[in-house]
């Protein structure tokens, strides 16, 4: 595997080893429809069912007790619910930026990759919403946030950045569901047609609604899902856009910032695509998809999360820059607060996994080595949940007053949603692979028919320079 | 007389055989066929005498009623039903809308491009003629299918039949209805 990028490679290598039409299809239709999983899977989602059962009991005691089992207090009031909140949607918006973004821009690489990181994007914003859902202390009257007329006459504040958040969470979940869903309607067909049980026909039957691979139905679904993905591409930017106003419209030192919607939305990207490598890698060896997401993939997606990496570290050089630029006091006394005070030792931590480390990527044989990626992208996860503990908590403890300066020391209950959460999202990754083709297969033989060499000889000049170039890349 | 027939399907191997069959067939003066494709086949839309811009436009009108139905909602809760004066300053405060309005929009154009796609193409629908044609189950997989329609006027069970097999497809096949 360890193959020298410079050398030509067939497909652009995207695809490797030799496959046609069917072995892509039978590869990736054979997880679903296979009756013979790897043990491992087995072993991961037992575990991540037990965690389940622990987000479901802290969840549980949380209503039974009250916001009191947490570590909140004033005038840390935020704590672990936003910190995830925040954390978990930043790791969804990689899965749009892959699925749209790189669509839009015609990046073939995006083919092997797209599902599975649209799946994550899910699986990560339904986490997000429960942060939120959970803080607001009674969750059963949440429905208070939507403008739905209620017995108390009141009405949503819409000059609030919190009930933007609301509209653009709820938006961002209902449409990448959408988009997710429309990718999945061909795949379904294939499902259908392949699958020799009569319960799995049924239920991919009933899923692809009568699909039938017609020209016509291409023709409106190639401009359904491209206009989907030009709506999610401004979407995805709000959405991270407005969560940094929930902080940056208030007037706290360190969130009263302008540059925190681009510095939040390039955080997110680099977070999501830190998760995705964490994911991908160990599914790619289990379920042996390394003819799909090769080498390639993995080096490119370094290369992302390098260049957003880069992108946030200049935003904590503006901040600092800032602080002292602007000569406020508190602003000053917030950066030397994260460089000497209480959290000092997370701060330094923070800029050790966001700043140090990913920029051993710089070098092509650290992206060309698996086992260091994940380790790398372990790290980047590490690194950007600390960063959204930094954020959240040096700003809110010490602020103006001394006299309300405060602590905060997570609880056991706070570690035990977030764990849970984490076990939730794993649970329902290694569901998707097991009941969902993991790789979009109708994509993937579009692209071995797009890069096929006999194809693109026969086809003379237009596509040639491209393939081309994409060998070069 | 046996079966009605719903069409003439002749199965190809490769996405440009299917491509040249359906130039083939317009050529011949069929109008009323279509193409099957285990993936999109750029130029086969096209090919078939095919075209439709009906889910842009519905996406379009979509976000303009997302946009309106967003806005005045806004309106109607800050400045009509529920006045809260903050500071003096206007009700009307319409900046502060332009973030839930652009949500809206997105929201309702994409319930537009999701819902107009599927509707446009008649689905869901469980069942279909061309689900009779032999070994079509392949359409989803690896084969290229083209399908001349019994409605179309020059269509002839043998003339059509001969037609399609001298644009050496595969195998060709009757479709019942």
């Amino acid at each position: 595997m360890q193959q020298q990028i410079t050398q030509v490679e067939p497909r652009g290598g995207l695809i490797e080893g030799r496959h046609t039409y069917e072995t892509i299809t039978q590869k990736i239709a054979s997880v679903v429809l296979g009756y013979r999983h790897p043990m491992a899977w087995y072993v991961v989602t037992a575990i991540a069912a037990v965690f389940v059962f622990i987000l479901i009991s802290s969840i549980a005691w949380l209503l039974i007790r009250g916001l009191g089992i947490w570590g909140i207090n004033q005038p840390i009031g935020w704590g672990f619910a936003i910190i995830n909140f925040v954390w978990w949607i930043g790791i969804g918006h990689a899965g749009t930026l892959i699925s749209a973004i790189l669509l839009l821009l015609r990046q073939q690489w995006r083919t092997s990759i797209n599902r599975f990181a649209e799946a994550m994007t899910i699986f990560a914003v339904m986490c997000a919403g429960m942060f939120p859902l959970l803080h607001i202390g009674r969750p059963w009257v949440a429905y208070w946030l939507l403008p739905i007329p209620n017995w108390t006459g009141a009405w949503p504040q819409f000059r609030s950045p919190l009930i933007w958040d609301v509209f653009a969470v709820t938006t961002y979940f209902t449409v990448s569901l959408l988009f997710w869903f429309t990718g999945l309607i061909p795949d379904f067909a294939t499902l259908r047609d392949r699958a020799k049980k009569r319960i799995a026909q049924v239920i991919y039957g009933v899923l692809a609604m009568g699909w039938r691979n017609s020209a016509k139905h291409w023709h409106r679904y190639e401009s359904a899902y491209l206009l989907l993905a030009g709506l999610s591409t401004p979407l995805v930017v709000s959405v991270h856009s407005i969560v940094s106003l929930d902080f940056a419209v208030s007037m706290l030192p360190g969130w009263h910032t302008t540059i925190f919607p681009p510095y939040f939305v390039a955080g997110a990207i680099y977070s999501g695509f830190a998760m995705v490598l964490t994911l991908v890698i160990p599914i790619r060896a289990l379920y042996k998809m390394q003819d799909f997401v090769t080498m390639k993939h993995l080096d490119w997606m370094a290369k992302v999360m390098l260049a957003t990496g880069l992108i946030v570290v200049y935003g904590y050089l503006m901040e600092m820059f800032i602080a002292w630029y602007s000569a406020n006091p508190y602003e000053g006394y917030m950066v030397k607060n994260r460089f000497t005070g209480p959290y000092a030792p997370y701060f330094w931590a923070l800029l050790f996994c966001n700043a140090v480390v990913p920029q051993v990527l710089w070098s092509p044989k650290v992206r060309q080595n698996v086992a260091l990626l994940f380790v790398i992208s372990l790290i980047v996860n590490v690194g950007m949940w600390l960063e959204r503990f930094i954020i959240v908590v040096t700003s809110l403890h010490r602020d103006f007053l001394p006299a309300s300066w405060g602590m905060y020391y997570p609880t056991i209950w706070d570690w035990a949603l977030f764990l849970g959460t984490i076990g939730f999202f794993t649970f329902m990754m290694f569901l998707f692979v097991r009941f969902v083709p993991m790789i979009a297969i109708f994509e993937m033989r579009d692209l071995l028919h797009r890069t096929d060499e006999h194809h693109t000889e026969k086809r003379g000049t237009a596509a040639t320079p491209v393939a081309q170039a994409e060998v070069k890349a | 007389m046996s079966v009605p027939l719903h069409g003439i399907i002749a199965e190809f191997e490769t996405a440009e055989q299917l491509l040249e069959a359906a130039h083939r067939a317009r050529q011949a003066g069929y109008t009323q066929m279509d193409a099957y494709s285990p993936f999109p086949v750029h130029g086969l839309a096209e090919a078939i005498g095919f075209e439709d811009h009906k889910v842009p436009w519905t996406v379009f009108w979509a976000g303009v009623v997302g946009a309106i139905a967003g806005f005045s909602m806004q309106y109607y809760i800050s400045v009509v039903d529920y006045p809260l004066n903050v500071g003096g300053r206007p009700l009307l405060s319409w900046p502060a809308f332009i973030p839930v309005t652009f949500e809206t929009t997105v929201l309702f154009a994409a319930f537009g491009a999701f819902i107009g796609m599927l509707a446009f193409n008649g689905l869901p629908r469980p069942h279909h003629p061309i689900f009779n044609a032999p070994r079509f189950e392949r359409a989803s997989q690896d084969r290229f299918f083209l399908c001349i329609e019994a409605t179309d006027p020059l269509f002839d069970r043998a003339k059509t039949r001969h037609f399609l097999e001298s644009l050496g497809a595969r195998m060709v096949s009757e479709v019942e209805e």
